[in-house]
């Protein structure tokens, strides 16, 4: 489903962010990409989002072979992937409906079946009947929840999230973290960098650790 | 716990037949149109500048090309051929004006030739001038006899006329020659300069309306930044993001061009009475002729198509220029 084969990233600003990483990740599969600081872990989550295409070596999510895509390809990938981000990226001047049927919008689907799905996707998360609050009005846990609502509600076969419980106290980012676990149940292939030792300990799912770009452990199923 | 069935499998999203997918893309169009109209109303002050500039960039042409057609329109039954005046020396009896007119009606260069009485002379005049009162006064006529010349066709050059002016004028009884409608060509020559003048205008104050359209979308694609990065990041297509930038221009146009009309119908309002005193100092049937139902609806959909084709230029460079970052 996710899989990184001798990726090699350099920034136009001469940054060597990974090298020679290698990794894969089935289908339905779930792991915590850890890693210090400047490891490379956002890095990984922007390659396979395609915010960046690899350097070097072949980065393939979803059967597509995300270094050869066409430009006008790359709005019908992202679709297939469900991206949540530490600062949720929300849009703060409009209500929580509007953000979390943004990609649905984009999708065209109908008006009847958005209001259907905003109201399941954010019962999952716990905020139904917030459709008209606006981000700012939430806290930082429900902003981020609402981020997860918007992620899945196109149902991606694949989730990513980039520190998610990075702002959140720990009782919020274990509830945060139970939703990620509850999506990857019904077959959603997940990837959630995180540095967060408790969470680590709590969850029992492979863990992909980077250190300085490079693969440090975890390449293959945890045995 | 498990996940409702609207969560549950990933099935793609999007409509499933071919009338419900043209459906959506209406509603799609519709809720942008309307949502760009609700964008713009929402900044009012900065919407009514917009839309005043347009509209004054666009009255300009307009009117200007009203003159012009109702110069036209003043002058149409003038002719554009050059006649010439041939009058005849007093006293002149009718007997000897008739051997003069075959006379001249026999010359090659000669279309044709009418005899003007001066009784037919004093009627005309008196219809023409408007001051019919003042030739009551008069015992006799003044007028001479007139024979209207009309060059034949190579001989209806300017050079060719002047020509025919000094033989004419050897002839037998002659007094004066007079190509008297040489102006009426000038005048013609001037309005062709203006008409295109008003294209020239035009085509520069079209290009102005881009301008000021395209400076107005760049403004709101640099205000609407952030939605267009996470736009983008949630698989928005270009097309997807610049659909509302497109129809914010098509709807500025529009209201720009709705003003401009406006604009001209109450120039035409105030300049009609002026005009009216002015025709009828002339003792002339003329009125002023506003635009045209033709010509209305090409200026409206005229200034809604320079409105969505400023956008369309400065969202292609703009918004490729516009990635999300992470």
């Amino acid at each position: 489903m996710i899989r990184f084969d001798r990726v090699f990233k350099r920034y136009p600003n001469g940054r060597e962010a990974l090298s020679e990483l290698s990794f894969e990740l089935e289908s339905g599969e779930m792991a915590f990409l850890t890693g210090n600081s400047g490891a490379g872990k956002s890095t990984v989550l922007r390659l396979i989002a395609l915010l960046e295409r690899p350097t070097r070596g072949t980065v393939v999510v979803n059967g597509r072979n995300t270094g050869s895509l066409r430009r006008g390809a790359i709005p019908a990938f992202r679709r297939q992937v469900g991206v949540v981000f530490q600062d949720h990226r929300l849009l703060d001047d409009r209500p929580v409906y509007d953000n979390v049927a943004l990609p649905l919008a984009i999708a065209g689907v109908p008006r009847r079946e958005m209001d259907k799905r905003v109201r399941a996707a954010l019962d999952q998360v716990g905020l139904l009947g917030r459709e008209r609050s606006f981000p700012l009005e939430l806290s930082a846990g429900e902003q981020q929840r609402v981020g997860i609502a918007r992620a899945v509600i196109t149902k991606p076969p694949v989730l990513i999230a980039d520190e998610p419980t990075g702002n959140l106290d720990p009782d919020l980012a274990l509830e945060v973290m139970n939703l990620f676990h509850r999506f990857n149940a019904v077959g959603v292939t997940v990837m959630v960098a995180t540095h967060d030792v408790h969470l680590l300990e709590r969850f029992r799912v492979r863990r992909i650790q980077i250190e300085r770009g490079r693969l440090a452990s975890g390449a293959h199923v945890a045995a | 716990m498990s996940l409702p069935e609207e969560l549950r499998a990933a099935r793609p999203a999007g409509p499933r037949t071919i009338g419900g997918a043209a459906a959506t893309w209406l509603e799609r169009h519709a809720q942008s149109l309307v949502g760009s109209l609700g964008r713009l109303a929402r900044q009012p002050f900065a919407t009514a500048l917009t839309i005043a500039v347009i509209g004054i960039a666009l009255a300009l042409p307009a009117a200007l090309y009203l003159v012009v057609a109702n110069m036209r329109t003043v002058t149409a039954d003038l002719g554009d051929t050059v006649q010439l005046s041939v009058y005849l020396r007093l006293p002149t009896s009718e007997a000897q004006a008739k051997k003069t007119v075959q006379a001249i009606q026999a010359r090659v260069e000669v279309d044709q030739a009418v005899l003007v009485s001066p009784a037919e002379g004093l009627a005309e005049f008196r219809a023409m001038s408007g001051i019919g009162e003042a030739l009551e006064a008069l015992t006799e006529n003044p007028l001479p006899w007139v024979v209207k010349v009309r060059p034949a066709a190579p001989h209806d050059s300017a050079a060719a006329v002047e020509t025919l002016a000094v033989e004419l004028r050897k002839a037998d009884g002659v007094e004066l020659v007079e190509a008297d409608t040489a102006w009426v060509r000038r005048l013609h020559a001037i309005l062709d300069t203006l008409r295109q003048l008003v294209f020239l205008a035009a085509a520069v104050l079209a290009a102005g309306v881009l301008a000021i359209v395209g400076n107005t979308i760049r403004l709101e694609i640099n205000g609407r930044r952030a939605e267009i990065e996470v736009t983008k990041l949630v698989g928005g297509s270009n097309a997807f993001v610049r659909r509302p930038f497109l129809y914010s221009g098509l709807w500025q146009g529009l209201g720009g061009s709705l003003l401009a009309v406006a604009l001209v119908a109450i120039g035409m309002a105030a300049l009609e009475p002026p005009v009216a005193r002015l025709a009828a100092a002339y003792g002339a049937a003329f009125k002023l002729t506003g635009l045209q139902p033709r010509e209305l609806v090409a200026i409206v959909a005229g200034g809604a198509l320079l409105g969505w084709l400023g956008a369309w230029l400065v969202c292609g460079y703009h918004l490729r220029r516009i990635e999300p970052r992470a």
